[in-house]
């Protein structure tokens, strides 16, 4: 679908008959494209509010990891001595992982609103098929940041301390990387025509792209080189690594689990937690604009 | 508003037409869907425009949409060009497809903000004209009810009231009763009528339910992605053919007799009673009278529309799969 400045321009349009109520002409251009996207976003926020099952389902898998699998790897993985030990480096891969369900599954309900009909009461309106996107990724992004919040307030179980930088920097590291997945999940969710074709593709890729990010376990010296390789190339691995990085600049006895605390490297040369972000951030715009287009030409 | 001087002048002359298509054509690759169709519909009308699947119906309503781009040709809605004002276009119509669009896990009201946004209309006059358009289908007092709650009938009622939420020229209605019991279809039609009398909107419909076709001011036959057909109800039905009278007397054979003697048509036996092809079957009744034959029974049939649609598409106007669910054709084939 077009949207040339002249077509979205409130046009003067005759009213081919004088007798005709005169037609409202609604707003045009970027603000009604704004308010699109703002309601395509809000309508997600309602639908995650009536559906508290979901919220409780997507909860419960980062727990899982964080004290059940980080409860025992804890005691094979020597950690420090000051309180801080393998569940707090899971901490924050767990809290990355976890919005990667979330993302997904945000991008996956456009392929329920595609087989319910939904969508095509969207791409039949007046605005550009990005806004429908940019909608949804910012909904993905949302819902998935208060999920972390959630998780983040459980993080003095496993000795991660409150302090408002942390938890405003975990909330922006969080909404980057799962805004970038949403993304991801809507490139793939662009030419799928039912659910049930999407979630296998979906399953098939979340637990590589889990098991491949070192959330679960260090990237440093010891791991396969391949595996660091193709580790690089996992957007969420840099998710992980930005998180990691902002949870260990708060840890009191940071020295001391930071054997466990290796974040990516470039040709030997260790990525800062900021450059991390932004890797994710380009990541994301570049899925998104790919998406665009991919649903520019669809329908 | 500016009045273009130009569009002014004509409209002075003859209304334009709110939806204006000449010389339509749509190839897919090698495949004609539309080869040639022209159309003009004026602003009020409700138009049906009939014919098989697989006519060219579906693309040319596509077309007027704006969801698929004309190969050749040129079509206007509301004054727009569907090929170079496609948002302009799309602000002006209203749609409901056979398909339900609508979020079953919002409300009612929801449903239609959503729309409102999207459609980009003034925010002050949203909440008033949600009540208005709920009122005309009757379903104000759900307006806070999740739609999975609602019926069928419901169900399309609302994606009535949404299409018509940012006041369009023209509402499109495709098969708007599809999967719907007699009793749903009767109601909706109802408030259709309603809107028709509140709303100054042109409705543009198709349906493979003839008795939705007899209500249409205008129909169009489509047919091998060409008009083979346009008119009144009433003009396509005298254009293919006779009344049919049917006599019960109580001497069939005699009664032939007499008829052919002193009518001179010819009468053939159908069952127990006779059936006479005329052209005008109540003005022939009174002459049956005079004939001194002893009727018992007499009632005069004429062609149906779904007659008009055997004769220009070929085949039953309910011979398709999308009919199947309420009325399967008999004797066909």
């Amino acid at each position: 679908m077009s949207n040339t400045p002249s077509a979205m321009a409130p046009v003067a349009v005759a009213p081919v008959e004088p007798n005709v109520a005169p037609v409202k002409l609604p707003l045009g251009g970027y603000r009604h494209e704004f308010r699109a996207v703002r309601v395509v976003w809000q309508r997600d926020m309602i639908r995650i509010w009536g559906d508290k099952a979901r919220i409780v389902s997507t909860m419960l898998q980062p727990l899982l990891f964080l004290f059940v699998l980080g409860a025992g790897l804890s005691a094979v993985v020597a950690g420090g001595s000051h309180g801080a030990d393998y569940k707090t480096f899971l901490f924050p891969g767990v809290i990355v992982t976890g919005i990667l369900f979330t993302a997904m599954f945000s991008a996956i309900s456009i392929v329920w609103d595609r087989e319910f009909g939904f969508l095509r009461e969207m791409m039949v309106a007046p605005i550009s098929s990005s806004s429908i996107v940019v909608g949804k990724c910012l909904a993905g992004g949302t819902i998935a940041t208060l999920q972390s919040l959630l998780l983040i307030a459980l993080g003095g179980l496993v000795h991660v301390p409150y302090r408002v930088g942390l938890v405003a920097g975990m909330a922006g590291i969080v909404f980057v990387t799962s805004f970038a997945l949403t993304a991801f999940g809507l490139v793939l969710a662009a030419r799928v025509k039912s659910v049930q074709t999407l979630m296998p593709m979906v399953q098939m890729l979340l637990m590589p792209m889990m098991f491949l990010s070192g959330a679960l376990y260090p990237l440093g010296t010891g791991v396969p080189d391949w595996l660091r390789l193709v580790a690089r190339f996992n957007p969420l691995s840099y998710g992980v690594s930005a998180a990691r990085s902002l949870v260990l600049s708060y840890l009191p006895g940071g020295g001391a689990t930071g054997h466990l605390f290796v974040g990516l490297s470039w040709m030997g040369w260790p990525v800062p937690a900021w450059l991390d972000v932004v890797v994710v951030a380009a990541i994301g715009i570049v899925l998104l604009t790919v998406a665009c287009i991919l649903f520019r030409r669809t329908e | 508003m500016t009045l273009s001087t130009g569009a002014a002048s004509v409209a002075v002359i003859s209304p334009a037409p709110v939806i204006d298509i000449r010389g339509l054509v749509k190839r897919y690759g090698d495949v004609e869907a539309v080869s040639g169709i022209d159309l003009q519909v004026q602003s009020g009308e409700l138009f049906g425009f009939l014919g098989p699947n697989g006519a060219g119906k579906s693309t040319t309503i596509k077309i007027l949409c704006t969801l698929v781009l004309p190969t050749e040709g040129e079509a206007r809605v509301a004054g727009l060009d569907v090929r170079t004002q496609r948002a302009a276009v799309r602000r002006h119509i209203g749609l409901v497809f056979q398909e339900p669009t609508l979020d079953e896990y919002l409300s009612a009201e929801q449903n239609l903000r959503f729309h409102a946004a999207i459609y980009g209309m003034p925010r002050r006059i949203i909440s008033s004209r949600i009540e208005v358009v709920l009122e005309l289908v009757g379903l104000s007092d759900r307006r806070r009810s999740l739609v999975r709650t609602f019926s069928g009938g419901m169900k399309r009622r609302l994606e009535i009231a949404r299409g018509l939420l940012h006041s369009p020229r023209v509402l499109f209605l495709d098969e708007p009763t599809i999967g719907l019991d007699p009793e749903s279809r009767l109601t909706l039609w109802r408030y259709v009528d309603e809107l028709r009398q509140r709303e100054d909107i042109t409705v543009f419909l198709t349906t493979h339910y003839m008795d939705e076709a007899e209500r249409c001011d205008r129909i169009g036959i489509v047919n091998h992605g060409r008009m083979v057909a346009l008119g009144t109800p009433a003009e396509l039905k005298a254009g293919v053919g006779d009344d049919r009278v049917r006599v019960r007397t109580s001497d069939n054979d005699m009664a032939v007799r007499s008829i052919r003697k002193a009518l001179g048509v010819e009468a053939v036996n159908d069952g127990d009673a006779l059936l006479v092809t005329v052209n005008d079957g109540e003005a022939f009744i009174p002459r049956l009278f005079e004939i001194g034959i002893n009727v018992q029974s007499v009632s005069v049939s004429r062609p149906t529309l779904d007659d008009v649609f055997m004769a220009h598409a070929g085949r039953r106007i309910g011979d398709q799969e999308a009919a199947a669910a309420v009325r399967r054709p008999m004797g066909m084939r």
